[in-house]
């Protein structure tokens, strides 16, 4: 078993990159998120594995640091909460269609605009349906736990390889800055240059005699070409619907209704679950790990047997249109949220169940 | 009755006095008669391959009229974002420190949007070498007005002439550049006659050799036509560059190993 440590979920974020044998780090300070490099620049990756981490001038230069050392096949990171992200959105779109693997954090913070430094579940919609120009998705990751931080790091940086994909977990300002106890994985080697070069074929590592040389770009200004490149994306989303799909149940056997919950109101809802079974009410929780691809079939057979569900989330209400979608309209399908970085209490939730779904 | 032409082959090996270097992809040039893109590619490839670094060179091309520069040289490149080319060369150089990084952008690319990106980086003194060609103009989106835009000088966005007090003024970013610690070597060039041809591959060999000794940026500016943009021909807009450009923008070198070169102040046209 691995070791055993206390750590916010920022840090666990921090700690799974290097151990994950991430090649380099690049971000910018926001709130609730800045623990993200303070922890990499205490612990000295460089010393640890080699690994490089760089305070950039803003989150645009960030992401396009991201974007450049992908090309070049390396392993790497950046963090963020939502106003950092939203600058991010057009070097998102450009790794999208040049198809890099990086990993992207987004502790996700109350808004519109500056908004509050508070959690919130706001930016569901920027990460799942593309947030920037052109028709792309990115893998979209939703921690509920310290311990998933951890875990989702990995397993981000593993499908981004995989798919050659910008992958994001989509965390919020309360997981990011909650302490609670995590099973770190072993140390994996970073990967040497020439590993590297073997398996990344097209990355642009300097172009030896024998080969042709590599040109990475998401620019096609054949409308053919383009419509080729799009088609290719799609075909690899498909592939992701396919194999990719994370979710978790609780409680579903019995249950006359669920709540659906991602990240920390999943954790909320587990608690009005407990609250509404003492009262008798058969209730389960469902909750998507991946937002893209979105768990649409579990969904959908789910649907067939409860009478109704609560789509709780830490906004206006966005993840229930995917819900909507996945489930049709035979049941009844309501939204509790409250916004701007204010966390639903389980009470309320119950309360909600009772006067949206179950009375109502 | 006339003698009919015969044909002789002369490309034998010993009349080839100039070559056209393998590291320019065979292939017509994207960039208008005229321009001196052309000329600065084939100069940086050339040095390539008289350094023989084909292999170890990763470049980064911008957003403008040379974005599509990786088509025509012969190395692994990644096209950037509109300005954007310094923060992928930072990380490119960071995580690969044996290689040589070039950026290749135009004034737009590095004097507007990419502003923020160009002074960081020169300013943390990353390893790599900054080509820059200053045409005064929005090329590639057909000659909008640019940050190094002349006083007075006419662009579709500025009809009757730049009027700096409502569209500002030229910023001289490479001088701005010079007086940046974690710069080494900065010199203003040009490409319209064989004398600065010549003067320019010269400043790129010395970019290049510079950056195995980890002492910082070198940045090159190349003050080039942009015939199309500024409505001449050819002959015109060189001419029009040595009476208008070169006396905003002098030729020569600006820093030298790390040192300012004194300067005698020059006259400004406005
Ligand atoms: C974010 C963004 N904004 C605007 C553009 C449109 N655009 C393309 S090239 C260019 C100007 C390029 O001018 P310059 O850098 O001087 O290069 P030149 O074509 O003159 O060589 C602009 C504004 C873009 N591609 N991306
Ligand atoms: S528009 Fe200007 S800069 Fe672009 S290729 Fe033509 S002459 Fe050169
Ligand atoms: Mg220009």
């Amino acid at each position: 078993m691995g070791e055993l440590r206390l750590m916010k979920g920022n840090e666990a974020v921090a700690e799974a990159a290097i151990r994950a044998g991430c090649d380099g780090y690049f971000g910018y300070p926001i709130t609730p998120q800045s623990e993200v490099m303070e922890y990499l620049m205490a612990e000295k990756p460089h010393d640890r594995t080699g690994m490089v981490v760089l305070q950039a001038e803003s989150e645009t230069a960030s992401i396009n640091m991201l974007y450049g050392a992908a090309g070049t096949g390396k392993m790497v990171m950046t963090s963020s909460s939502s106003p950092g992200i939203s600058l991010m959105q057009e070097g998102i779109s450009y790794m999208a269609g040049a198809e890099l693997p990086a990993v992207i954090v987004n502790v996700v913070r109350g808004g519109p605009g500056l908004g509050t430094i508070q959690p919130s579940q706001a930016d569901y919609f920027q990460a799942v349906k593309g947030g920037g120009h052109g028709d792309y998705k990115m893998i979209v990751l939703a921690p509920a736990s310290v311990q998933e931080m951890c875990d989702h790091t990995k397993l981000g940086f593993d499908l981004a390889f995989k798919y050659r994909t910008p992958v994001m977990i989509l965390s919020d300002g309360a997981i990011g800055q909650m302490m609670e106890k995590v099973v770190l994985f072993d140390p994996i080697p970073r990967r040497t240059d020439e590993d590297l070069i073997k398996q990344n074929p097209w990355a642009a590592t300097g172009k030896p005699k024998d080969r042709e040389h590599i040109i990475i770009t998401s620019l096609d200004l054949d409308p053919a070409g383009q419509e080729r490149v799009n088609l290719k994306l799609q075909a690899k989303y498909r592939k992701m619907e396919e194999n990719e799909v994370l979710y978790e149940t609780l409680n579903c056997e019995d249950a006359e209704y669920v709540f659906v919950a991602f990240g920390l109101s999943a954790r909320i809802c587990q608690k009005s679950m407990d609250l509404a079974r003492a009262k008798g009410i058969k209730i389960g929780l469902f909750r998507p790990i991946t937002l893209f691809p979105f768990p649409v079939k579990p969904m959908n057979e789910l649907g067939k047997k409860v009478k109704g569900m609560l789509v709780v989330e830490m906004n206006a209400g966005q993840m229930i249109e995917d819900v909507k979608l996945s489930v049709g309209c035979s049941i009844k399908i309501e939204h509790f949220g409250r916004f701007g970085g204010i966390i639903p209490t389980p009470d309320e939730v119950v309360k909600a169940l009772e006067t949206q779904i179950i009375g109502g | 009755m006339e003698e009919p032409f015969v044909k002789t082959e002369i490309r034998k090996d010993e009349n080839i006095v100039y070559k056209r270097t393998n590291l320019l992809v065979d292939r017509p040039l994207s960039y208008c008669p005229g321009c001196g893109h052309g000329v600065v590619h084939r100069m940086l490839m050339e040095t390539l391959q008289e350094m023989d670094i084909q292999d170890k060179t990763i470049g980064v091309s911008p957003v403008g009229c040379s974005v599509l520069a990786y088509d025509f040289m012969n190395i692994d490149m990644l096209g950037a974002a509109h300005g954007r080319a310094p923060a992928l060369a930072t990380a490119i150089k960071r995580l690969w420190p044996h290689k040589f990084v070039f950026t290749y952008q135009g004034d737009g690319d590095l004097a507007a949007i990419g502003t923020a990106e160009t002074i960081h980086a020169c300013n943390r003194g990353e390893n790599f070498t900054i080509i820059f060609i200053n045409n005064g103009i929005y090329g590639m989106t057909g000659g909008q007005m640019a940050p190094t835009t002349l006083p007075g000088m006419r662009s579709s966005t500025s009809p009757y002439g730049r009027d700096v007090q409502t569209m500002g003024h030229p910023l001289k970013i490479t001088e701005l550049i010079a007086n940046l610690p974690g710069v080494y070597y900065v010199t203003r060039q040009a490409v319209h006659t064989p004398n600065h041809v010549r003067k320019t591959k010269k400043a790129i060999r010395k970019a290049l050799e510079q950056q195995k000794e980890n002492k910082g940026i070198a940045f090159i500016e190349v003050v080039s036509n942009c015939n199309s943009g500024w409505k001449m021909t050819p002959v015109q807009s060189n001419k029009w560059m040595e009476e208008n450009m070169f006396p905003f923008y002098p030729l020569g070198d600006i820093k030298v190993d790390g040192k300012l070169v004194e300067k005698k102040e020059t006259v400004v046209k406005e």
